[in-house]
């Protein structure tokens, strides 16, 4: 029988909205500006990990707002955030979600380690406090010198085990820096980090790569490893690369899923409280 | 099918870090031995589907080597299953009782009995009269020969017990 019920209960609508009202007057505060990209966009990421949502004639569901948000900056924004829907294809299990909501912020001037406090002062917020642990990618996986398939199953199960409390993971390789940029103390690693709590990767951050033709590069490897496995081919997003010509500022900037962290803050194990309702 | 064996899967998480690849791990249960057991597989790897089937079939009689179902289709076909295929249910077995047997390419690999199975106790102390349901409990031995602890001491030889065969417990009288 098809059920109408939802998948949370009023005691999760009344914790979801108190959360997203606990966030913007997080930024409120802060004065960092609140922005809406469209969801529905003509390019989408290269990352072959991320497989986007097509819409036939449209273009794509974005799987994050940074390309959108990073214009905005480029073209003069002040330090701004987005809480949104963001759309993942074939991404459903019990921490993940077709479509979830995430929040994603970007800071003027700030670097990665700014930005980690931040971070802490937000979760802290919404989870009350408690003490973080930094451990490096290399501290956490172990040996590098694997493919990266076997490097992202260790990474998977080892976050999984940094269970219970809240950890940050940082230093990752460089050909692991997405869009951050290399540290300048030790260019062999990049500057980025990720929040796990409970087990649960809840933020992922960048001091941000500013420089236009290494995105190029990266976008173009990407490419190449997407042809090699057989994956649905994308184009390079041209108008992210002309913001980026244009100067994006200093910045550092993160995303952080709010559905996970509603999950957590209920004290649940899966998603299915913290959303209103599991299409998929 | 894994490692030559038919499984069945209990269990299929999604992993994925945020900028990584995806993996599946699975926990199976091996429909032969009833291992239960977990593997991780990455997204996009296949394994051959088992030809697996569950079947009603009512259970005749043993030989001693073999215990004889048959279809309740009406066709009358009838099949032999090894100890080892009937070894989870053996304290269970009434003749003419129905059992759902797995088949893996037409051979029995598993018989399990319904939730709950009435049987007739065949050995017990005798039963104290004026004993209510609230009294103490004694061992009873049933038709099949399995014994079961936890029951009360009004309960006779020849009464039929109703047991929950998934905790192998004392349920109810049926009657007496």
């Amino acid at each position: 029988m098809i059920s109408m019920q939802p998948s949370t209960d009023v005691n999760g609508l009344v914790q979801r909205a108190a959360l997203l009202q606990r966030l913007r007057e997080f930024f409120a505060l802060r004065q960092v500006l609140e922005v809406q990209t469209p969801l529905l966009a003509p390019n989408t990421v290269t990352d072959p990990d991320v497989e986007s949502v097509a819409v036939p004639g449209y273009g794509f569901l974005q799987t994050s707002p940074e390309y959108q948000m990073k214009r905005l900056l480029a073209a003069g924004a002040p330090s701004i955030y987005q809480l949104a829907s963001a759309f993942r294809h074939e991404e459903v299990g019990r921490l993940h979600n077709s479509e979830f909501t995430m929040l994603e912020w970007y800071r003027l001037d700030f670097d990665h380690s700014q930005l980690m406090n931040e971070v802490v002062d937000l979760v802290n917020e919404v989870l009350g406090p408690a003490s973080y642990t930094t451990v490096t990618y290399t501290e956490l996986v172990g040996e590098l010198g694997r493919p990266r398939d076997e490097l992202d199953l260790a990474f998977a199960q080892a976050t999984e085990a940094l269970s219970p409390g809240r950890f940050f993971v940082v230093d990752y390789p460089s050909d692991q820096g997405a869009l951050a940029r290399m540290k300048p103390d030790n260019p062999a690693v990049a500057a980025r980090f990720e929040l796990v709590i409970d087990g649960v990767e809840l933020a992922n951050g960048y001091w941000e790569l500013l420089d236009a033709s290494e995105h190029l590069q990266r976008f173009q490897q990407d490419l190449k490893i997407r042809e090699a496995r057989g994956l649905v081919p994308v184009e390079i997003d041209r108008a992210f690369i002309a913001a980026l010509d244009a100067g994006l500022p200093t910045c550092a900037g993160v995303a952080l899923g709010v559905d996970r962290l509603l999950m957590l803050a209920m004290g649940e194990r899966s998603l299915d409280k913290a959303l209103t309702f599991r299409n998929f | 099918m894994l490692e030559g064996d038919p499984c069945n899967i209990l269990e299929n998480e999604f992993v994925k870090p945020g900028k990584g690849q995806a993996f599946n791990r699975v926990k199976f249960r091996n429909l032969k031995n009833g291992r239960v057991w977990e593997r991780t597989f990455k997204s996009g790897e296949s394994l051959e589907a088992a030809d697996v089937m569950e079947t009603d079939m009512e259970f005749l009689y043993s030989d001693g080597e073999f215990w004889h179902f048959m279809r309740t289709d009406g066709s009358f076909e009838q099949i032999a299953a090894s100890k080892e295929a009937v070894s989870d249910c053996l304290d269970w077995l009434k003749e003419q009782d129905v059992y759902v047997v797995t088949l893996w390419n037409d051979d029995p690999i598993a018989v399990a009995a319904a939730n709950f199975v009435e049987l007739e106790v065949t050995e017990t102390d005798p039963g104290l009269k004026g004993d209510t349901a609230n009294g103490g409990t004694k061992p009873a031995t049933l038709a099949t020969g399995a014994t079961i602890k936890g029951v009360p001491l009004f309960i006779n030889i020849g009464d039929i017990l109703k047991i929950d065969t998934r905790t192998g417990e004392y349920v109810s009288r049926v009657k007496n």
